[in-house]
């Protein structure tokens, strides 16, 4: 452990109020499930020192409906969703994508929040929302903000979030179609992606892709390409324009771009009406 | 019922399942320090100053000015200091050390160096520097090439592997009547005693104390001496225990891996796959420093060859210098490079000939009364052609090669051999010491092997006892302290059973006989304690030459082979292992439990290095060096290891034992290769990650 | 911070960053817990936080608040998994057989776990030593399944 205790400040967190009041008036960096708070300032990527601990926050770890919208609340762990009824009803690529992450200790702890709010291009929860275009539903003390998937990551590690702003769910519409999802990481558990795949083939297909670009992707000219009726090999050439691969200390961009071809190529036959 | 052969209970009681036992990182002291390295940044050059931009207050600094003796870590060769004191050789190379009671100060403290950097040398093959070369030659093997019906050409490479013991190196050195005590997690505290003695000077009270360790696998064998020394520096400068703990990052990027290899075959055959010559090129990159290149040169070139016999054969072995942190033990020590190597041309040789690949290696195993590289003529306890027919035989080989053509599934195996024990005359160099004490409370084994995981505490204990012919329960271990045990030579090279364990045998015969008729208990009530100590001695038919590297090179062989099976995904070239079959002879074992454990475990840690282990290398450090990137086999990576243990007791050792430690380490890279070859992919190098086999030529 | 740490109540006085698994270690001397990489990719440093096997070193001692912890020093020195892990020799060096035996107790609730469901539950547990199958065979023994997960012989 590098990181000096003694410099860095931690307010718990009594309500969401508590914690929205506070955000408005100091710049903290929120935490949660804190899987990767230690490894980020250790490493330098995080230098903050102010913290807000979200963990006590209850209300914020509810899976429910409304109408027939499946919420997600951002504390909800990996763990919570995994057993969750409801997500094992309406978004069964999600229940997948959690089992994948890390092993039980990490799905214990880590959140669905804080998987899309940390904004890694390698998270695994977020082709599926990407492909289920899903609402980022975002707080303040001053407003409530509802933000399309599509538009909610602007860079690599960036979002459109406001410093006082916290995520506080992640709405999902009912999904027409089969969902398929597929993580290829470094090894069988305890991994990161490598290449994640979440796709929807419903009157049209929806297909995301994250490790392959500086954010998670929707494969628009793929998509585009298989609604208006091509071949399935066209569709994959038009994936090389959707996604930008890059050589990393995990992997190659040809590898990646290679798999990501050939999982489009899995996905299309597998969801194929017999 | 006797103690040998049986699942006793270990000596280790059960500290280790409730926390009780003390690893390096549970010892606290009163007045206890922390200690920092504190390391370059560059690979290749000189430090011109050294700025210590922080408060000095509780600080203890200590430099190359500090050492009292010789600035040498002492092992093969005396080229590598402790601290630098101009030149600098590698990456992450120590300068300073510092020590303060507050870790937040110590980890805060800015140090800023500034070099005069030079160009580094990181590629083996471009490296003129060469630490060792081995020749080894029998017969004339040019012409045999040039007589031979078919030659098969090879090249074959392994990376660097990391061990990842799941403790990391750290110890404890706490002043002493003068001189010093390091505790710490050692495989060798005679090792780290000869390399502080050097440090501080032969007339140092020094000892050295091997704490619960956990795990080794050769990288707790030597690179101990370098944190040892550095903590006891410490501890002597400030007068306070220091404690000297790496955190993963460190270790992984500081310390000791598994040589690199390229090797190249050129394999004579005649038209009915008999083998007539064998030409081997092995280059090893060693790192910026000698430490135990020598030794892995010579036991890798050793196996070159693999266990087959071949009457002209030439192996030419180079370990080369590069700007990399130095490379040294790790389970297997070279073997595993050049097994792979020649285990993956034997397929390949088997193919050009149109052969199967089992008939091919029946064909040419070594038998007893064969002559291996060096000459050394095999006795009965040569197992080859018996672990090669069990494996095929158990895992249905010829089926499933024939059934899973073109299809997802790929089935490959592996014939290998380990030396045990040490290289020709190195275990009469090693002139290793074991005792038995008659004290009070019964029987005490005092020898300087430790107990990293494999069972050693237990498996002494039960060989004393049958040969003392006395109750398992009355046998105790001392831990092991260089002021109290016998020098028993380090614990690696598989030699821990059959060498220490055997001259254990003897002194418990001689105390035996010095008994007479009365238990130990009845014995020291009438007279008193005493100890028996003996000298290893070597068998009597040994012979060897360290200049021609030719005559017997290893008392006596394990013997293995591995059948790997696995299923690969087409779409993403992910290999998934769905069962290793290692069949194994190494004698007899003296545990059940701990020998499966020894195979079972030392086959996954070869999965490991034939598919996930790759240590990405940026300006001659490693740049993946935490867990998240650097990936060893979890659970779901594992396969079904289905082990079998064959026995051919070898005369010589402790009840018919053999050495086995490192064996199982030898068979699952080339295995796993073969599997892939046969699925269609020209695999050459390990580890075979997907993006490797998505480049891969096609069969 | 006021926790319950292997069934008594205590109160440290610990900044509320400092990690869970230096309170124990250091600042409440129980270092039966242990550090093995500190990015939570080992499991050596497993604890149990109201039931769920969870990274130590992953933990700012302020979320202990509150909760029920268990280490390994809460099994005592008499629990039938420590003897299974030392008998069928699940434990070789030691170092992660704390952390295992803790993620293992998450299995306790399942009345005839698979050997999948023993291989996943363990799957944040890293283990150099053994190759997992002993593991297997000393955790499958617990629930009283038949323990042999692979085969063996010697002839």
């Amino acid at each position: 452990m590098r990181t000096a205790i003694s410099e860095l400040n931690l307010h718990r967190a009594a309500s969401v109020t508590d914690a929205l009041e506070l955000l408005r008036d100091e710049q903290r960096t929120p935490i949660a499930g804190a899987t990767d708070l230690y490894v980020a300032l250790n490493f330098g990527t995080l230098t903050p020192r102010k913290f807000v601990d979200l963990w006590p926050l209850h209300e914020l770890r509810q899976i429910s409906m409304k109408q027939n919208t499946l919420v997600i609340g951002a504390l909800a762990t990996y763990t919570d969703v995994i057993r969750s009824p409801l997500v094992a009803r309406h978004l069964p690529m999600l229940v997948e994508a959690a089992r994948l992450v890390g092993g039980p200790q990490i799905q214990n702890r880590g959140t669905i929040g804080g998987n899309v709010a940390n904004a890694s291009p390698a998270g695994d929860s977020l082709p599926v929302f990407a492909a289920a275009d899903a609402t980022v539903v975002l707080l303040s003390a001053s407003e409530e903000r509802r933000v399309a998937f599509r538009e909610f990551y602007t860079g690599y590690r960036a979002t459109v979030m406001r410093p006082e702003e916290l995520l506080v769910s992640i709405e999902v519409p009912p999904i027409d179609g089969t969902q398929w999802f597929r993580k290829v990481g470094t090894r069988a558990a305890q991994a990161i992606s490598k290449v994640v795949v979440a796709a929807i083939r419903g009157d049209v297909p929806r297909v995301a892709f994250g490790s392959v670009g500086p954010t998670v992707v929707r494969a628009w000219e793929a998509e585009r390409m298989l609604a208006s009726g091509a071949s399935i090999d066209d569709a994959a050439d038009a994936l090389t324009k959707d996604i930008a691969p890059i050589d990393d200390i995990r992997s190659t961009a040809d590898y990646r771009q290679r798999v990501a071809t050939n999982l489009l190529r899995r996905f299309w036959s597998e969801t194929a009406r017999v | 019922m006797p103690a040998v052969g049986n699942n006793v209970a270990r000596k280790d009681g059960i500290g280790k399942a409730t926390g009780r036992a003390l690893y390096a990182d549970d010892l606290v002291f009163p007045g206890m320090l922390h200690g920092r390295t504190i390391r370059s940044t560059i690979p290749r050059g000189r430090v011109k100053s050294i700025k210590l931009d922080f408060d000095l207050t509780g600080f203890t600094v200590v430099d190359h000015r500090d050492v009292p003796g010789r600035n040498i870590v002492d092992l093969i060769e005396q080229d590598q200091p402790f601290l630098v004191e101009r030149d600098v050789r590698h990456m992450a190379e120590p300068i300073l050390l510092l020590a303060h009671e507050n870790l937040e100060l110590l980890n805060a403290a800015r140090v800023v160096i500034e070099y005069d950097e030079e160009v580094p040398l990181f590629d083996p093959e471009q490296s003129v520097g060469i630490l060792k070369a081995i020749d080894i030659v029998k017969g004339d093997v040019d012409a045999a090439l040039a007589a031979a019906d078919l030659v098969v050409e090879g090249t074959y490479r392994t990376g660097h592997q990391e061990h990842v013991y799941i403790e990391p190196n750290g110890v404890v050195a706490v002043p002493e009547n003068g001189g010093v005590a390091v505790f710490g997690s050692v495989q060798c505290p005679f090792y780290a005693l000869k390399a502080l003695k050097c440090l501080f000077g032969p007339n140092a009270a020094i000892r050295v104390v091997q704490t619960e360790t956990g795990g080794g696998f050769g990288g707790k064998e030597e690179y101990p001496s370098m944190i040892a020394g550095h903590a006891a520096l410490l501890a002597l400068k400030s007068g306070r225990p220091v404690k000297l703990i790496y955190d993963r990052v460190e270790d992984m990027v500081a310390t000791t891996k598994r040589h690199p290899s390229i090797v190249r075959h050129r394999t004579g055959v005649t038209r009915d796959g008999r083998i007539v010559a064998m030409d081997v090129d092995v280059l090893l990159d060693g790192g910026a420093y000698v430490t135990l290149s020598p030794v892995v040169l010579s036991r890798g070139c050793i196996h070159a060859a693999g266990p087959y016999r071949c009457e002209n054969t030439r192996i030419r072995g180079r370990a080369v210098v590069t700007n990399t942190p130095p490379n040294g033990a790790f389970r297997g020590f070279g073997a595993p490079q050049t097994e792979f190597a020649v285990e993956v041309q034997m397929d390949r040789v088997a193919d050009a000939l149109g052969m199967d690949t089992v008939q091919f290696r029946r064909l040419n195993a070594l038998r007893s009364g064969d002559t291996t590289a060096t000459g050394q003529t095999l006795r009965e306890d040569t197992s080859a052609v018996m672990v090669l027919d069990e494996a095929v035989r158990r895992t249905d080989f010829a089926n499933k090669r024939a059934s899973y053509r073109g299809s997802n599934k790929a089935i490959g195996l592996s014939l290998f051999f380990h030396g045990a024990g040490f290289t020709g005359s190195g275990e009469r160099h090693l002139n290793s010491r074991a005792r038995l004490d008659l004290t009070e409370t019964g029987v005490r084994i005092a020898v300087g092997s430790t107990e990293i995981g494999q069972g050693t505490r237990t498996m002494h204990a039960q060989i004393v006892a049958d040969a003392l012919r006395v109750p398992y329960e009355n046998i105790d271990v001392a831990q092991p302290d260089t002021s109290v045990v016998a020098d028993s030579g380090p614990t690696v090279a598989s030699r821990t059973c059959m060498v220490v364990g055997k001259i254990l045998e003897e002194c418990a015969i001689e105390m035996r006989t010095r008994l007479g008729d009365l238990s130990p208990e009845a014995y020291f009530a009438q007279h008193g304690g005493f100890s028996v100590e003996r000298k290893y001695e070597p068998p009597d038919w040994i012979e060897w030459d360290d200049h021609t590297y030719r005559g017997d090179a290893y008392a006596t062989y394990g013997w293995g082979c591995d059948v790997a099976e696995l299923e690969i995904d087409p779409d993403t070239f992910e290999v998934r292992p769905t069962r290793l079959t290692a069949v194994q002879e190494f004698g007899r074992p003296i545990h059940p439990a701990l020998a499966r454990g020894q195979i079972e475990g030392g086959t996954a840690q070869g999965l490991g290095f034939a598919l996930l282990e790759r240590v990405v290398m940026r300006n001659g450090a490693m740049a993946n060096a935490q867990l998240t990137n650097y990936t060893i086999p979890t659970t779901l990576d594992t396969p079904e290891i289905d082990v079998v243990m064959l026995e051919n007791p070898y005369p010589g050792g402790p009840f018919g034992a053999k050495g086995l430690g490192e064996l199982p380490m030898d068979g699952p890279a080339p295995a796993v290769a073969n599997a892939l070859r046969h699925y269609g992919l020209d695999v050459r190098e390990v580890p075979a990650t997907p993006e490797l086999l998505s480049t891969c030529a096609s069969l | 911070m006021r926790f319950t740490l292997n069934g008594t109540a205590v109160d440290v006085g610990a900044h509320p960053m400092a990690r869970l698994l230096d309170v124990l270690r250091v600042d409440l001397g129980l270092t039966g817990t242990k550090e093995g990489c500190g990015e939570g990719e080992c499991g050596a440093c497993t604890v149990l936080i109201d039931g769920q096997p969870v990274c130590s070193c992953l933990i700012p001692v302020a979320q202990a608040e509150g909760t029920s912890v268990v280490s390994i020093e809460g099994l005592g020195d008499n629990h039938p998994l420590q003897h299974l892990f030392m008998n069928e020799v699940g434990a070789q060096c030691g170092i992660c057989t704390p952390g295992m035996i803790l993620a293992a107790l998450s299995l306790e609730a399942t009345d005839t776990p698979t050997l999948d469901d023993v291989k996943v539950a363990l799957a944040g547990n890293l283990c150099r030593c053994t190759g997992y199958s002993a593991i297997y065979r000393a955790v499958m023994k617990w629930r009283g399944m038949n323990g042999d997960v692979a085969t063996t012989t010697a002839t």
